[in-house]
């Protein structure tokens, strides 16, 4: 199958995505979950609970957590049992 | 010359889309369409056709997996009819406002409820507002012959809109007629490989679709006004092309049959067309002096062309085999506002909505119409509206 694209004269409604497009959330949190891994018991309840699959518990490191696609929901420290994440405002 | 077959005019539809080698179907079974997709699934697994058929669970994920696989690269086909037509509306404005080259036939049917198999136009007139390229077809040669420019007017680069192209159920879609189909090597020439303004094959992020400021998104609609005035330039010159390589006369965007020197011309679309013709011989006959303008693209409506032809009778007729309710018939609208750009002094035009749910409009009926309309203007008695309602048929 051969496909020619020529090129329009006339707009089409497509973009490069940009920060903020494709998940990631870009400047608009208003709060970000911050870990205390000392006081974490790895019962993995944040990383069920996380809406975006963003959070990563690990045996020895503990929890991690990727700031690019967290939305600053505050599931993560609603659930965590022992108050290990706290919810701080962004910069 | 190559294949003469005898065809249903739903099969007429899918050799069509056979000798435009379409790369995915994606469809959904409704009445009267279903055999124009069977033909297709028979196609590929015979062989005859390299396609990948897409079974869904809605039309409107038939026109969506049609529409994704567009953008991908895919020349792609589908087809439906009535309250099928109407759960993909949604698609259907997505497809044109996306410039994607997608074909799709459909085999009108009315609306219901009450629930109704018969056909008439008004599932076809609901997707006027919607920037596809609308043709239809009078007898099942034609709607072969539509549905393969459709591929050729879709994919130019001018253009790059969805066209659909409408025959009627039943009347067309299951009645068997001659068709001449052109030999494989010639349309492939003649047609070329696909051609679409973008593709979204997964080497960059892209997004379709996204938020748009309002005088973004007016822009956007002013360039698809723009490509359909386009598009009546394409038509043609494609029209020309495709009459060279099959060798069938040009007819244009409307057809004209007796009308050049006729004092009375009536316009209409579809397969009821041909009893009208019949009608306007027999009229000619008896000394009237009627013609007949059948319109083949209903958009972009060839306003222009019928104030040329039409300007200088003393009457008008128009058919609508749908009715906006609360208004006129949608071809009686188009037309008096196609006269209207040109001139305040038109000749008297008349809506007559008539067939609608299916009923039978025979030739005598349309001889009835017709001899009473040239009565009515010649007696300075014009009704601008009129509904045919033949009434209860004993059985």
């Amino acid at each position: 199958m051969k496909v020619i694209v020529e090129p329009s004269k006339y707009r089409l409604p497509i973009a490069r995505p940009l920060v903020g497009v494709a998940g990631k959330t870009g400047t608009w949190r208003l709060e970000r979950p911050v870990v205390d891994n000392n006081k974490c018991t790895r019962c993995y309840l944040c990383e069920i609970h996380c809406p975006v699959n963003v959070i990563r518990v690990e045996p020895d490191a503990g929890v991690s957590i990727d700031y690019d696609y967290c939305k600053g929901c505050g599931l993560c420290a609603d659930v965590c049992p022992v108050l290990a994440i706290k919810m701080v405002p962004e910069e | 010359m190559g294949l003469k077959l005898v065809l249903t005019g739903n099969y007429a539809l899918a050799y069509a889309a056979k000798v435009a080698r379409v790369n995915v179907v994606a469809a959904y079974p409704i009445t009267p369409q279903t055999s124009v997709v069977e033909k297709l699934a028979e196609f590929i697994e015979e062989g005859e056709l390299d396609a990948v058929m897409i079974r869904v669970e809605s039309e409107h994920s038939a026109l969506a997996a049609c529409f994704g696989a567009a953008l991908a690269g895919a020349r792609v086909f589908t087809a439906t009819s009535s309250q099928g037509l109407l759960y993909m509306h949604e698609v259907v404005h997505w497809a044109s406002r996306a410039r994607a080259p997608i074909v799709m036939g459909i085999v009108t049917r009315t609306l219901g409820p009450p629930w109704n198999i018969w056909p008439d136009h008004t599932d076809y007139m609901d997707q006027r507002d919607t920037g596809w390229i609308m043709s239809f077809a009078m007898d099942n040669q034609e709607a072969f012959d539509l549905t393969l420019q459709a591929f050729k007017v879709s994919e130019d680069p001018r253009v790059y809109l969805p066209v659909m192209v409408g025959i009627e159920g039943f009347i067309l879609g299951h009645t068997s007629m001659p068709v001449e189909i052109p030999e494989q090597n010639l349309v492939d020439e003649w047609l070329g490989p696909r051609r679409q303004p973008y593709v979204v094959d997964g080497s960059e992020y892209m997004a379709i679709g996204n938020l748009a400021l309002p005088e973004d998104t007016e822009e956007f609609f002013m360039d698809i006004q723009n490509a359909m005035e386009e598009a009546r330039k394409v038509v043609v010159e494609v029209e020309e092309e495709y009459s060279k390589i099959t060798g069938r006369p040009f007819k244009g965007p409307v057809e004209c049959f007796k009308c050049e020197d006729a004092k009375y011309v009536a316009i209409s679309m579809g397969a009821w067309s041909g009893d009208l013709m019949e009608s306007v011989s027999q009229l000619r006959d008896e000394g009237y002096s009627v013609g007949l303008l059948r319109i083949r693209y209903y958009r972009p409506f060839p306003g222009d062309y019928i104030f040329e032809k039409a300007n200088s009778t003393k009457g008008v007729l128009v058919f609508d085999r749908a009715i906006s309710f609360g208004s006129y018939g949608p071809i009686f609208l188009d037309t008096a506002a196609s006269f209207l750009k040109h001139t305040r002094k038109t000749p008297y035009i008349k809506n007559v909505v008539a067939g609608i749910g299916g009923v039978n409009i025979t030739s005598d009926d349309f001889s009835r119409i017709l001899k009473r309309f040239v009565h009515e203007v010649e007696s300075d008695g014009v009704n601008v509206f009129e509904w045919y309602h033949k009434g209860k048929v004993v059985r």
